[in-house]
């Protein structure tokens, strides 16, 4: 078109000559693609194909799910929820306080039961309920002045500090008696003038980054040293007051679980083996092995577990499991491992620190040893998936075959073309 | 009305050369031109006085482009925006560079960019070819005079108002001109004016008497003028205007007028002013924007999108109110997420202003479900359907050099859905070019080549006996007989079958003369001397080369004489006399010069025959005449015209030869010839004189009925004539059209016929493409009386149409035969009562149930109502074909438009959405380009909202188990590549190269054509059955994930499966899942769609593996997951199996079963090509082939089987008095 449009500069005339030239550039190429030719494989399904990909897959399939039923069925696990029954009589009223204050005694015992010899390794896992790990959690990135609300459900003292993030605190009087406790959310947006005793707070704060919980962490903060100070995603648990970074810094870390169990038999400690409980690409590559945890825990409001500051990250496999957060509300996480077979019938005590406040919320905790298969833990659904599909394909195919010997229709009998089978569309 | 009148002027002009009509020019008065919109003052040669306001006029530049620099951006944007679905994106897109947006910014914009990018570029890329005609245009050269009488040539877009321009033979005229003088003496010259109004004869201007001297290059040196004239308007037919000149004002009317765009033939040069430039010219203020236009499938798409929004907006707000729910309830007792640090989106005090602010982040989250590359996919499928189209060795013309041109890339699936052809018929159906094939003289028939109905007949009918013979074959002596007597009847004479044995070898001598076919050698090379009735042959061949109005040009290569006539048919008798050796060579004013070769043998003489009269073809009087004094004194008159009125006119010892010319008028019309009666009559000198004197009388009065009463007189004259012989002209077909219209036909097509043609004309192609045959009822709705139509009032005339309407609808109602076909034909002007609204709807109610339309001397206003009224009325897509500037209306107002390219004039091509060069392509670009596209295009959309659902929901649901927080569980990467690049290029292979049956079957089986326009294959069943199979597999893919990675450990290492193992998972579940549905819709798997679909699911679990081995800075979760989470553990794989299967098999069973028990037409050619029965039994498959079709009553078919259900009712007939009855009836049906 274009070639044209300046080779016929010289008038009307001259448009054919043109024409002329173009003729033998514009006749297309042969090629099979262009004439969309290419060779093709035009597979139907003809009954043939479909009885035998239904008996196929029936026939492969039954035997997969009986083989991972089977191992399902080989698995022996033991779940005991604890939660309950670890409140202390007295407390069970106020269970939110027997955990959050540090004044009370949070061990607990229990005896397991094991029904089936458990060849070893055992594996301890801790269940939690109801915990949204998976959650995302938006802090909005505003600059702009608020009341101080709290809602505190939770027994951490309110220290109020100047940090970098709360730019500018007023504080006049101070008076926390009614402050603390109570399930409900509480407004102390409280005038001087109506109760001098109470306080006046008044955050302005800047809260420059979103985070969510799943996200509110610095995966680049856990890998080495030199980046310690990398905490932006970790808001609004980043840096303490005081500007250090805290390590490891964001919500889930400082959620972490922090139950304990001890195993024994008889009076024989059964030893927790924590080893390869964690990815090992986590230990060694998200996990840095010069990074030491720093200011954790030291902050205004006092989550979960603690850890020991001469450490590396790449050896605290529980803050390691923990981090890989879970996808379902209802989880279990590794705790260890026994490595040693378990009798049947063994009574197991199991002396429980119940640290952990999943009372605010309602949560359960559970705690269960389970030995694994090849399938991965006890897992009947898998085998009856399998099998509920492999029959359904062979109940398929008998009724395609039922149906076709029923009304079999030879392939390719031009007898069902819609102009046979309609005699009114044609002519003679 | 106006055209009809302007007409009737020009048409005048015509008799300029015999001057006895030529009305007194200089009798008239200027026009009193005042008032608004008679504005214009053009200054003749004086250019330099248009240069500033008032009197600048806009320059000769044209554009046609919808954008210039400035502009693209600006509207190109807003077109891509106004898609409903890139709007929304564009929000989300906005949206996510706030805190609310669930994802990164950069996974929003970019493929919003991408998609937007590539279609605005594709736009930008169509404008530029646009703009490349334009500029081809523009920087045409035009010779201007440049003052002292100097010519000087110029690009057309610097031509101005006020220019003197000479326009030399075969040049288009640059702008609209006055004409001042031409090559000839009295200032005539002739146009050709297809590309403004589609009529290839010339038409002649006359330039003003007092210009004619201005015949050179000097004479122009101090010429000065002025034009008063109206404002630019569209109408081509008028013009009003005053030219000053030497202190006189003369009046200006069309006749003077040189429109743009027409072109100058027959004529050496002109010289013309230039009055109106560029868009102020007739031919531009003609042109109309051309809408852009969208198929149903992608109106239909839009529909779904909303419904897809819908559903966002419904999961969005219970996904926003879950969220609000739990904030309130529970988000304080979340100790682990710091409650007491709340912010506005996650205040526990607010919830609502919090849900708010999540429906926000929910449908940015849920925007998977809206294909954002759906767009995009199907441009680029759509731009390679068109490649493909354009690359078609088999619509490639040899002879003109063109390919087909898919020109606008979006209405390649609505091809595959056309369920009405309206057809021009002029260069489109035939070549305009009139072939003398067969006459009649004194009874005798001559001429053996049979004409091109007749050769396609005879196909048709070999491939039905060969048809006959299998069934004879499989037995039934009844059939034998049944048969036999058919084929005795065969060469009966009710067939016509005599001749068409011996044109077997026409193909190979083609016909060596334009206009000429006929082949006979009793009459060539001066055999016709020794036949018996040579006076009458003689006198036969003088009225073929003496009643004519035409001029005979030399070509001085050939030394032959070519003839420019007002009808090509006249074209045709002259060439037919020259090669019957009477040679027009030469015209007077008053003259005709016939060399005539063989009536003295070995001499050549140049006879002169005096014309005394021209008594003047119309289409009321159907004839035209001559009075004409030969060397010897005698006067004759010479007439030729419709065999009707012939007949009614013959005296009594005329009619030696009516029975026998009759018949073979009667058969030459059923082969589709036009034919027309000749006769004479001798006159005595006193007879003459005292008619003439009549005549002269009527022709000179002035009063109002003038024309009435020449009729009259020349009605007087035209009666008691000798019938000596017809002639039958083939209106030459173009290459394959009445086998295509047999094939449409067949495809279940309608095919509507909109000419500006005379009646007799159109009827005359009905019967030669077999839209008409005989024993088809012709309803034929005119307005009685012409002549009355003036008197009486309009709301009679209506009524009247009204009446004839009724009365056919009733007719075709009470018809019980199934077999009766019915044929409408309609003319202009009754069409233009028909239109109106009161009556349209009734208009096309009878169209439809008839069989064929024939629509006459339409404007090409009408022919775009008449589609409109179809497109509109029916609710069916139409498709209009033309090849000239008529047909531009149609072509835009169609839902499709084609053009045919080849010939002259670009303007239906232009506008057409495809171009081809011959009407034969039309059936591949339909029922091969067509039926593919559609089902491409229908399979893909289909599944591209199966895949979207099945994908987007599962993020719905996973949210709901993360307290509806807007998490999602797959990586950012995973998203972004599920559409851009896991599952796009399968549906994109889908969409380019899927093919349910080949080419050649779906050119034998039109039937399988009808799937489009029933829309098969994108109703409402069909989506609503995607989208469940969607909302299935997401259920599948979510509820088994959950369930098996549910909290207990998934490897045997005893560790639990975390959020990104499980998403890694799911999505593995997705990707196979999908694509294994695709390859279970997919028919047609070339290596490429193999590549494309495992190629996609390979690039999966390439990328996981790769990605994964990246430092876990980018990889983020998931690092190493492959390699070390998933791939060791046998569940992982165990779920992909499983999910695969359970999302596949309500597919696979449904099709299956449908498919065994339901088959669709494609389903069993597919499975007889695969058992190669084709080659096997051939004869089953020439069966089916032949009975795949529409019921059809039109084309070949139905007229062979007409003419067969005919002969076996006279068959039954005769037979049931001789053979068993029981044996008759059924196997013959």
């Amino acid at each position: 078109m274009i070639g044209e449009a300046t080779s016929s500069g010289g008038g009307g005339k001259d448009d054919s000559p043109a024409a002329v030239s173009g003729k033998k550039n514009k006749k297309p190429n042969y090629s099979r693609f262009t004439q969309q030719e290419l060779p093709a494989c035009k597979p139907i399904l003809t009954p043939g194909w479909v009885i035998t990909s239904f008996i196929v897959v029936g026939v492969v399939f039954i035997p997969i799910g009986l083989a991972s039923l089977y191992a399902s069925e080989h698995v022996v696990e033991i779940v005991e929820r604890y939660d309950k029954d670890c409140i202390p009589p007295d407390y069970r009223n106020n269970s939110l306080h027997y955990i959050q204050t540090s004044e009370t005694d949070k061990n607990c015992t229990m005896t397991i039961n094991v029904p089936k010899h458990m060849k070893s390794p055992v594996f301890i896992y801790y269940e939690l309920d109801n915990f949204y790990q998976n959650h995302r959690r938006l802090a909005h990135g505003m600059h702009k002045e608020f009341p101080f609300k709290s809602h505190l459900c939770c027994l951490w003292i309110l220290k109020v500090e100047f940090s970098s993030v709360v730019d500018m605190i007023e504080l006049t009087q101070f008076g926390a008696r009614n402050l603390l406790f109570g399930k409900s959310p509480q407004k102390i947006s409280l005038d001087k003038s109506e109760n001098p005793e109470f306080v006046f707070i008044r955050m302005t704060t800047k809260v420059e980054k979103s985070a969510r919980y799943v996200k509110s962490r610095s995966d680049k903060q856990l890998r080495s040293k030199a980046s310690e100070g990398t905490t932006e995603t970790c808001k609004p648990e980043a840096v303490t007051s005081n500007g250090q970074p805290i390590v490891p810094c964001g919500l889930v870390a400082w959620s972490l679980f922090n139950d304990t169990y001890k195993f024994s038999v008889k009076k024989e400690v059964l030893g927790v083996s924590k080893k390869n409980i964690a990815w090992k690409s986590d230990q060694e590559h998200k996990f840095g092995s010069d990074i030491y945890p720093k200011n954790f825990q030291n902050g205004s409001l006092i989550g979960g577990g603690k850890l020991n500051p001469s450490i590396p990250l790449s050896e605290q496999v529980d803050l390691i499991v923990w981090m890989r957060t879970a996808a379902l509300p209802n989880f279990r996480k590794l705790y260890g491992k026994i490595e040693k077979d378990l009798q049947a019938n063994t009574t197991i005590t199991v002396t429980i620190e119940n640290n952990y406040n999943t009372y605010s919320f309602g949560g359960k905790k559970k705690l269960v040893l389970s030995t694994t298969s090849w399938i991965g833990g006890k897992n009947s659904f898998l085998g009856r998936a399998y099998i509920a599909i492999g029959g359904l394909c062979l109940f398929l195919a008998v009724c395609f075959v039922f149906v076709y010997l029923l009304k079999p229709r030879p392939l390719g009998d031009p007898s069902y073309l819609s102009w046979n089978r309609n005699p009114s569309g044609q002519m003679n | 009305m106006t055209r009809g009148r302007i007409r009737a002027r020009l048409r005048r002009s015509h008799l300029h050369p015999f001057s006895c009509l030529r009305p007194n020019a200089n009798n008239e008065e200027p026009h009193p031109l005042s008032g608004p919109g008679f504005s214009r003052i053009v200054h003749c040669n004086r250019p330099d006085r248009h240069l500033k306001k008032p009197l600048k006029y806009c320059s000769n530049y044209i554009s046609t482009t919808k954008y210039n620099i400035a502009t693209f951006l600006p509207k190109a944007l807003y077109e891509q925006f106004y898609r409903v679905a890139n709007f929304y994106f564009l929000v989300a897109a906005g949206l996510s560079l706030t805190a609310v947006a669930p994802f990164s910014p950069l996974s929003m914009i970019a493929p919003l960019a991408f998609v937007v990018g590539i279609s605005m570029l594709k736009e930008a890329l169509e404008d530029w070819r646009r703009f490349a005609q334009d500029m081809k245009v523009n920087s045409r050269k035009a010779s201007v005079h440049k003052g002292d009488g100097v010519f000087g040539y110029k690009p057309w877009q610097k031509i101005q108002v006020g220019d003197v321009v000479k326009v030399e033979k075969d040049q288009f005229f640059p702008a609209d001109l006055l004409l001042l003088s031409a090559s000839y003496d009295d200032g005539v010259s002739y146009v050709e004016t297809m590309n403004l109004d589609g009529e290839t004869n010339l038409k002649v201007k006359r330039s003003l008497e007092v210009t004619l001297p201005l015949e050179d290059d000097e004479a122009f040196k101090n010429f000065t003028g002025t034009i008063k004239c109206e404002d630019p308007n569209p109408s081509l037919y008028t013009f009003i205007g005053n030219f000053e000149y030497e202190q006189q004002v003369y009046p200006l009317d069309p006749s003077q007028i040189l429109l743009r765009d027409s072109k100058l033939r027959n004529t050496a040069y002109v010289y013309g002013v230039v009055i109106f430039t560029g868009f102020d010219s007739k031919v531009m203020q003609n042109s109309t924007k051309s809408p852009s236009k969208r198929s149903k499938i992608e109106k239909k798409m839009d529909k779904i999108i909303y419904i897809l929004l819908s559903l966002l907006l419904l999961i969005s707000s219970i996904s926003s109110i879950g969220f609000a729910v739990k904030i309130k309830l529970q988000m304080p007792d979340w100790w682990y997420m710091q409650p007491l640090n709340p912010d506005s989106l996650y205040d526990p005090d607010q919830p609502s202003k919090s849900g708010l602010a999540h429906l926000v982040t929910a449908l940015i989250l849920y925007g998977y479900l809206i294909p954002i590359s759906l767009y995009v996919s199907i441009e680029i499928v759509k731009v390679f359907q068109a490649r493909f189209i354009n690359q078609d060795i088999q619509m490639y013309d040899e002879e003109s050099g063109n390919t087909a041109q898919a020109r606008t890339s979006n209405l390649n699936e609505e091809l595959g859905q056309v369920d009405t052809i309206l057809s021009d018929k002029t260069g489109t159906l035939t070549c305009n070019q009139m072939d003398f094939l067969k006459c009649s003289i004194a009874g005798t028939a001559y001429g053996i080549r049979s004409s091109e109905v007749e050769v396609a007949a005879e196909k048709q009918m070999a491939m039905d006996l060969e048809e006959q013979d299998t069934q004879i074959t499989n037995g039934s002596r009844c059939r034998k007989s049944a048969h036999n007597s058919w084929e005795d009847s065969r060469g009966g004479p009710e067939i016509e079958l005599e001749s068409v044995i011996t044109s077997k070898c026409e193909n190979d001598q083609k016909p060596a003369i334009k206009g000429f076919s006929f082949e006979d050698n009793k009459l060539m090379d001066g055999n016709w001397l020794k036949e018996p009735n040579t006076e009458v042959i003689l006198l036969f061949f003088r009225i073929l080369a003496i009643c004519q109005t035409a001029v005979p040009e030399l070509n001085e290569e050939t030394g032959m004489f070519t003839y420019e006539a007002e009808s090509p048919d006249e074209a045709a008798f002259l060439v037919a006399a020259r090669e019957f050796g009477f040679e027009f060579c030469k015209r007077t004013q008053s003259s005709v010069f016939i060399r005539e070769k063989y009536t003295h043998p070995g001499q050549l003489i140049e006879r002169e025959f005096k014309i005394l009269n021209l008594l003047e073809f119309t289409s009321k009087r159907k004839r035209m005449s001559v009075i004409v004094q030969d060397e010897d004194g005698q006067i004759l008159l010479l007439c030729k015209g419709a065999d009707s009125i012939i007949f009614d006119r013959l005296s009594k010892n005329g009619r030696v030869y009516e029975t026998t010319t009759a018949k073979h008028l009667n058969d030459y019309g059923e082969v589709g010839l036009r034919t027309l009666a000749l006769a004479y009559k001798k006159l005595d000198e006193s007879e003459y004189s005292a008619w003439n004197d009549e005549f002269v009388k009527a022709k000179t009065s002035i009063s109002a009925d003038r024309e009435a009463m020449l009729e009259l007189v020349a009605d007087m004259m035209e009666k008691d004539l000798i019938l000596i012989g017809a002639t039958a002209v083939e209106d030459k077909l173009q290459k394959g059209v009445p086998q295509c219209i047999d094939k449409l036909a067949q495809a279940g097509l309608k095919i509507w016929v909109l000419t500006g043609d005379k009646m007799e004309t159109a009827i005359n192609i009905g019967f030669s493409c077999s839209l008409l045959r005989q024993g088809m009822k012709q309803i034929c709705i005119t307005v009685m009386n012409s002549d009355a139509v003036a008197q009486e009032s309009k709301q009679a005339v209506k009524e009247n149409i009204s009446m004839q309407i009724t009365n056919a609808s009733q007719m075709v109602k009470l018809e019980k035969d199934p077999h009766a076909a019915f044929a409408l034909i309609i003319d202009g002007k009754t069409l233009s009562y028909a239109l109106e609204d009161d009556m349209k709807h009734q208009f096309l109610a009878l169209a439809v149930v008839c069989a064929s339309v024939i629509c006459c001397r339409v404007s090409p206003k009408q022919k775009a109502l008449v589609t409109r009224l179809v497109k509109e009325g029916t609710g069916k897509t139409t498709l209009a074909i033309g090849d000239g500037a008529n047909d531009v209306g149609m072509i835009q107002e169609a839902d499709i438009g084609v053009g045919i390219s080849g010939v002259e004039g670009m303007q239906a091509v232009m506008a057409s959405d495809f171009s081809i060069s011959q009407f034969r392509f039309l059936e591949r670009l339909l029922v091969v380009h067509g039926h593919w596209c559609y089902k491409r295009i229908a399979q893909m959309i289909c599944y591209f909202f199966y895949k979207n659902i099945a994908f987007g929901l599962t993020l719905f649901y996973f949210e709901a188990f993360t307290a509806f927080s807007g998490q999602s569980v797959y990586n950012d990467w995973y998203m972004l590549l599920f559409n851009v690049i896991l599952t796009s290029l399968p549906v994109i292979s889908l969409g380019v190269f899927e093919q349910d049956v080949s080419s050649e079957v779906c050119l034998q089986f039109p039937a399988l054509y009808q799937q489009g326009p029933k829309n098969l294959f994108f109703d409402w069943y069909r989506i609503l059955g995607w989208m469940g199979n969607g909302l299935y597999t997401s259920l599948v893919i979510f509820i088994l994930n959950i369930m098996i990675f549910y909290n207990q450990a998934f490897r045997a290492e005893g560790q639990t499966a975390d959020m990104a193992a499980m998403g890694a998972t799911m999505f593995s579940c997705i990707i196979t899942a999908v694509n294994c549905q695709i390859a279970l819709t997919m028919s047609h798997f070339t290596w490429i769609q193999h590549l494309f679909v495992w190629g996609s699911v390979t690039t999966w679990y390439l990328f996981l593996l790769l990605f994964g081995m990246l430092p876990p800075y980018y990889s983020e979760d998931a690092h190493k997951i492959l390699v070390e989470a998933l791939g060791p553990a046998p569940i992982y794989w165990c779920t992909i199996l499983l999910v695969t299967v359970a999302c596949n098999l309500p597919y696979l069973a449904h099709i299956s079963f449908q498919r065994c028990f339901n088959p669709m037409d494609h389903h069993i050619i597919q499975e007889i090509k695969y058992y190669k029965k084709d080659v096997e039994d051939q004869h089953m498959w020439r069966r089916e082939r032949s009975k795949a079709r529409q019921e059809t009553k039109i084309g070949f078919t139905a007229r062979v089987d007409a003419k067969i259900r005919q002969l076996k009712g006279k068959l039954q007939r005769r037979s049931s008095t001789l053979i068993l009855p029981n044996c008759m009836p059924s196997p013959c049906q």
